[in-house]
């Protein structure tokens, strides 16, 4: 990919300042600064604090329900005709998806912390339910930051939010997506400073937010370690998962970076196709600041960001987590995309083989590993991750599908 | 590499570099005449190349002694409706950094004297190149920068490139920057010190003026340049009570909106555009100048 050196190991980042190679950084308003180093020290305390670690350990056990299960896709792989292939079921965690594990981290940092009020920006929603799911299991005020087009096309979760005690905002400004989201969360940070707490959603954001989500989702990756070598003595041979901003995917990736042997595929949302709209920051963008740190972006000769398009409102953000530019120009993992069309014959075969309804954001992953695990020997270990279910989706798909659900 | 390195801070020497002579002058000015400064706010751009810069050109008649020209940016996180809509508008009829330069270019051929300060985020930046973006700021006659999203944390980005091409880099402090945070924030500044008055966006709450005065002693403090303050002055009763405690007065959603109100439904401007942010500044020049300064010690 790039001819820069390799470092001993993939692992140790980021530096002291969030840099993760030229990537990460701190580009946020002076307001927030001071929030910022608060955070990013009562993190390094509870991280290090195994009453922490306790508390981490009996909710996700007993609230989440952990550990999530690696699951032999059998009809999968017979119809492939390749890899032997297997599920992480992270679609099986309280509220449907991978975002509680990190959600999980952050509420019980911001107790630690004594701050009293949550907010949060959210795509698809799976991030806004966890965040508000944590916030009523704590007793939490909780505002959920939702682009006014996401509003419309996840209204399930919008729904969910409210039952849950939650305040839901429809931003109306810029592309009323993601960005625009996590620009009026931020907004409503630096206006609220002293009692709010900012759960980031992904592997994003100004440091410590990307390797401190990082670390709360790395319960995946280390999972999936002890459960494929329980299940068949060994490493996997490839890991595949789907990326917008990246959290499941880095998840997953990370206990794995420094096993040489280990191919790794990140999918990122083509959309309509790369040289169409999309959501493909490392096939389709370039180095830039947006949020809180430097990352691959989707903007046009003049740095003004761009509107990204994907079927999938979770995949539906112009950037990608630090980590992963630097994973990309490290040549480490191997970034490829998939369109929307693909993403929904993808989520077709899988409820119809496994039985199991992804997320449109797996579907992603999925259909990639319909075209590598063919090609591969069927000795071949390929485990994807199915970061969240689909019932969110259904409408949307019913849609595409050109049928009506009443 | 640590951020504050290598670089003594500029701003406590009694003979500054060339950059901030026009603002260093300009404050002289106004210390001379026993008052505050007017800084006014308005985007490049908005809602077209031509009505922005005749704008710009009546600020310093109608009374602003510091003209900052905002760079258009899709995500401005740090600002209110007002300021996001003016980019918004800017961006839509193709505005640009190079065309931002040019308006600056075109003004600074006919006012020698009035400060420019380019306000704005660091993509846009960044992405035209560090050096280069410098080099063309200063050649069009920008005397400074606010660059909203590098704290002092990310000197290495633009501030500390910006004082060796000889370009104030003015920092934003705020409520929440305690004294021990300070020292850094104030170490590379140039030309003043932009004190936010609230935690929040652009626009949004009006500060309590009573704690302005006590916010500038304590930044004061700290440094020898002027204090300006700003966030949240509407109108020439807020710019007189914000003038009586600070060196400077900053107004800029205040203005996007009384430009706002005169635009068309297709966000066009009409014929009584300039005027409408004229006379708003005029009466924000009559509020500073109602309060009588020591002169310069």
């Amino acid at each position: 990919m790039s001819a820069q050196a390799q470092p001993n190991s993939f692992r140790t980042g980021p530096d002291e300042r969030g840099h993760f190679g030229q990537f990460g950084g701190r580009f946020v308003a002076e307001t927030l600064m001071p929030n910022i180093l608060e955070l990013e020290k009562a993190y390094e305390e509870a991280r290090n604090d195994p009453a922490f670690h306790a508390d981490m350990e009996y909710f996700s056990k007993h609230y989440i329900g952990r550990p999530s299960p690696l699951y032999f896709a059998e009809r999968m792989t017979e119809h492939l005709g390749g890899a032997k292939i297997y599920f992480k079921r992270e679609e099986l965690n309280h509220t449907g998806a991978h975002k509680v594990n990190n959600v999980l981290g952050q509420i019980l940092l911001a107790r630690r912390m004594g701050k009293k009020r949550i907010i949060a920006e959210t795509g698809a929603g799976q991030h806004g339910v966890a965040t508000a799911t944590l916030c009523a299991r704590f007793g939490l005020e909780c505002v959920v930051y939702m682009g006014a087009v996401d509003v419309e096309r996840q209204k399930p979760n919008v729904f969910r939010m409210n039952m849950l005690g939650a305040k839901v905002v429809p931003v109306q400004s810029g592309t009323k997506t993601l960005k625009d989201a996590m620009n009026e969360a931020l907004r409503d940070w630096v206006t609220n400073v002293a009692d709010t707490f900012y759960c980031i959603g992904t592997v994003a954001g100004p440091h410590p937010y990307p390797a401190m989500v990082r670390d709360f989702q790395c319960v995946i990756g280390e999972e999936t370690r002890a459960q494929m070598m329980e299940a068949e003595g060994r490493l996997p041979d490839s890991l595949v998962a789907c990326i917008g901003g990246g959290s499941n995917a880095i998840g997953l990736f990370h206990p794995f970076l420094d096993d040489k042997g280990v191919e790794i595929y990140g999918v990122e949302a083509a959309g309509h196709g790369l040289s169409n709209l999309h959501a493909a920051s490392l096939s389709g963008g370039r180095p830039g600041v947006l949020h809180g740190n430097r990352t691959y972006l989707l903007m046009n000769r003049d740095g003004q960001i761009a509107d990204a398009h994907s079927i999938s409102a979770g995949l539906d953000y112009p950037g990608i987590g630090p980590e992963h530019a630097w994973l990309h120009e490290m040549g480490r993992v191997n970034y490829i995309s998939a369109t929307d069309d693909e993403a929904l014959e993808a989520f077709q075969l899988c409820a119809r083989l496994e039985g199991i309804l992804p997320a449109l954001e797996p579907s992603h992953a999925l259909a990639k590993v319909m075209e590598l695990a063919p090609k591969k020997p069927k000795d071949h270990l390929m485990v994807v991750n199915i970061s969240g279910r689909g019932d969110k989706d259904l409408f949307q798909i019913a849609e595409h599908l050109g049928s009506k659900i009443a | 590499m640590p951020a504050l390195n290598g670089f003594a801070p500029t701003s406590s020497h009694a003979k500054d570099p060339p950059m901030t002579q026009r603002i260093e002058a300009r404050f002289e000015k106004c210390r001379a005449e026993g008052r505050a400064a007017l800084v006014t706010y308005i985007m490049a751009g908005d809602p077209d190349p031509e009505t922005s810069l005749a704008i710009l050109r009546s600020l310093p008649k109608a009374g602003a002694d510091i003209v900052e020209f905002g760079l258009p940016f899709t995500d401005p996180m740090a600002d209110g409706p007002a300021i996001q809509a003016a980019g918004l508008r800017a961006l839509k009829v193709g505005q640009d950094t190079v065309k931002t330069l040019d308006l600056i270019r075109r003004f600074r051929a006919e006012d020698q004297d009035t400060p420019v300060i380019l306000m704005g985020y660091f993509n846009p930046i960044f992405v035209y190149g560090v050096d280069r973006f410098l080099a063309d700021a200063k050649e069009a006659g920008v005397d400074g920068l606010i660059v909203v999203d590098l704290p002092p944390e990310e000197d290495d980005e633009l501030c500390l490139p910006a004082l060796k091409a000889g370009l104030a880099f003015i920092r934003l402090a705020t409520p929440t920057t305690d004294d021990k945070r300070l020292p850094a924030v104030l170490a590379n500044t140039a030309g003043f010190v932009y004190y936010v008055s609230i935690t929040g966006i652009t626009g949004a709450a009006t500060p309590d003026f009573g704690k302005v005065a006590t916010a500038v002693e304590r930044i004061k403090r700290h440094t020898p340049l002027p204090v300006v303050v700003g966030f949240g002055v509407k109108n020439g009763a807020h710019a007189a009570a914000v003038a009586e405690g600070a060196d400077g007065v900053v107004v800029g959603s205040a203005l996007i909106d009384a430009l706002k109100a005169t635009l068309d439904d297709q966000d066009r401007a009409t014929v009584g555009s300039v005027e409408a942010v004229t006379k708003l500044v005029k009466e924000l020049s009559e509020g500073v100048r109602s309060v009588a300064k020591r002169a310069a010690a």
